[in-house]
């Protein structure tokens, strides 16, 4: 186990470090982060004086050794449009976006299990194609057009929900739901395949011969089991969650990591771009390990393989 | 990798016995057309693609044509509307219904492009990994692991900002970011295949290696790979409408459905329907797509039905 762990974390290290290279090229070619620093419409002498300035003249590697050098101190170098600290800018915004992550996470969850476990029990029946409906619908609808309609219906038409901010926690209801539908028909089809299989299991079939009541037999003997994975899809889809944040954070002006990172992307600010991008990798990256961790603790078979 | 994958499930035998005694292409065309929601998924679909092909004739206004004393009719359905611009016009006097037919053009047309770029580069890496194994078979995972580290719509977001959106802008960015699910399932599916006894045969009867890989393992993988190809247009359209929502994807005054919702996001209170409308189209775009894809999956791997 311990073996496994340290593979899992070098190769998490590998990652995170291919990914940073990988986005800092891109965003270096693809913008120049002179023109940027400089505004629209400076003087080329203004522009060639930036360049020299910021180091931007020198060669990519060189630039890239230098930005890992500074980002391995704790430096992230300072926003272009802020105009403050990347790092203070990122971990201020950082907690409003993870709480948005879980918030949709267990939304996701606790309309996927109980639908997942439902659909399982009267497989084939119209409950079961009636949450396979919900699942199809929910991923066939784009999340920006979900979160209007929320928009529409809660905040215009009842008034009960704040169209944007994030003051109060009523401002996160209509992001979580939102951001957490889309995650939920996988779960679903998750759980109503490892509920189909377990249910059919011997051990299963032994529990009802005995009589056991089939409240108990579903949730102590099967979902305890069907569950298994989707501990480790919870950590992917965590993962997920925090990059589609984007779209969602910008429509309800939520003030977190994915509103900030659209904010500096209108902006080209490629000091907090880069952070950003980095920082979720590295999140997903240690959120598949705990997946991965987790599935082999609670199921001893993967650990040998 | 990640460890989420579906434990193989075995199909009943008493339900194959029966099957059995169908001939193949009886049991083919019994589980695709047995299945309602694949022939509703195709069929809405071909409908779409009809309608984006014949815009041209169908479209009864130019779509870029501005008409600033028509602003923002209302669809027919309204007391306000009329018969002439049957959904409307939009803020600046544009005929909806004739943007919209064009939208549909955009979302294909990058759901297609996106689909064949991604498709090359994820099919290709996933069949030298499942084929070669070892040390390429662990470039390939760490390169597949990589990309999904990265945040697609951030990293898309921010590159087609730098570089300036437009339509090859946003396919191409795509196309180069969205090949993992080809790769994941190519690889495994080359994995099972190259076991398979014909393959030893042509190995052992001295077929090369390209031959090997194009002539008998691409065939035997290319169910599965129309699956991902279906799911993967689906997401790029729905990419491409979020990028473009957000103002940095396709340009004014392309008519992407996306950009019309971010253009009448403004109106929302009064004038819903300018957003309702190519909402719904994006999403039964998508689930037309989305259906015949998990149709096609059921067809072509019944077994793996969750």
């Amino acid at each position: 186990m311990a073996l496994f762990i340290i593979k899992r974390l070098g190769l998490a290290l590998l990652v995170a470090l291919t990914v940073s290279i990988i986005s800092f090229v891109l965003l270096r070619t693809s913008g120049d982060a002179a023109i940027a620093i400089a505004g629209e419409g400076a003087r080329d002498i203004d522009i060639e004086a930036i360049r020299q300035a910021y180091g931007l003249d020198r060669p990519l590697a060189v630039q890239y050794l230098i930005w890992l050098g500074q980002t391995l101190g704790g430096d992230f170098g300072q926003s272009l449009y802020f105009k403050t600290d990347v790092v203070d800018l990122v971990l201020a915004k950082a907690p409003v976006t993870l709480l948005l992550g879980l918030l949709s996470l267990a939304f996701a969850l606790l309309v996927a299990i109980p639908l997942g476990v439902l659909a399982a029990v009267f497989a084939n029946s119209w409950i079961d194609r009636a949450a396979l409906a919900v699942a199809v619908f929910g991923q066939a609808m784009p999340n920006f057009f979900f979160a209007l309609l929320l928009v529409m219906l809660f905040s215009i038409t009842f008034r009960w929900l704040p169209v944007s901010g994030s003051g109060s926690w009523l401002h996160f209801v209509m992001p979580t739901v939102a951001l957490g539908y889309y995650a939920a028909p996988a779960f679903m089809r998750l759980v109503r395949a490892g509920m189909v299989e377990v249910l059919s299991a011997d051990y299963v079939r032994t529990a009802r011969a005995k009589g056991l009541p089939t409240r108990t037999v579903v949730f102590k003997h099967a979902l305890r089991n069907a569950i298994v994975p989707v501990v480790a899809l919870s950590a992917v889809q965590l993962g997920y969650l925090l990059g589609g944040s984007v779209v969602i954070e910008t429509i309800f002006a939520l003030d977190g990591l994915g509103f900030l990172a659209y904010q500096s992307i209108t902006h080209k600010d490629f000091p907090v771009i880069q952070a950003v991008v980095v920082m979720l990798s590295v999140i997903y990256v240690l959120l598949t390990l705990l997946g991965d961790i987790a599935n082999a603790w609670l199921d001893p078979r993967i650990r040998v393989a | 990798m990640t460890g989420t994958a579906f434990p193989p499930a075995t199909s009943a035998p008493s339900s194959a016995a029966a099957v059995a005694e169908l001939s193949a292409g009886a049991r083919l065309r019994r589980r695709m057309f047995g299945q309602k929601s694949f022939v509703f998924g195709v069929g809405l679909l071909l409908v779409i693609v009809a309608v984006a092909l014949l815009a041209p004739v169908l479209a009864p206004h130019d779509p870029y044509a501005q008409n600033l004393s028509q602003r923002m009719v209302p669809p027919f359905w309204y007391a306000k509307g009329g018969w002439e611009h049957l959904l409307g016009t939009d803020n600046l006097g544009r005929d909806y219904l004739s943007r919209l037919l064009y939208g549909a053009r955009i979302s294909l047309l990058i759901g297609l492009s996106v689909m064949v770029i991604s498709g090359l580069i994820g099919t290709t890496l996933g069949l030298l990994a499942g084929y070669f194994g070892g040390k390429a078979d662990l470039i390939v995972t760490f390169l597949i692991t990589t990309r999904l580290a990265m945040p697609v719509i951030l990293v898309a977001l921010a590159v087609v900002a730098m570089v300036g959106g437009s339509l090859p802008v946003v396919i191409l960015v795509l196309g180069l970011l969205k090949w993992d699910r080809f790769a994941v399932v190519m690889r495994s599916a080359t994995q099972q295949a190259r076991a398979l006894d014909y393959v030893t045969a042509a190995e052992a009867a001295g077929a090369s290696t390209p031959r090997i890989i194009l002539g008998e393992i691409l065939p035997n993988v290319f169910p599965q790979l129309i699956v991902v190809a279906t799911l993967e247009a689906a997401s790029a359209i729905l990419l491409e409408a979020a990028l473009s929502f957000l103002g940095l994807g396709v340009q004014p005054p392309l008519p992407s459905w996306g950009l019309m919702i971010s253009e009448a996001k403004t109106y929302m209170f009064f004038s819903f329907w300018l957003i309702a409308i190519p909402g719904t189209l994006l999403a039964l775009l998508v689930l037309s797509i989305n259906l015949a894809g998990d149709g096609l999956r059921d067809v072509v791997a019944p077994e793996g039905r969750g």
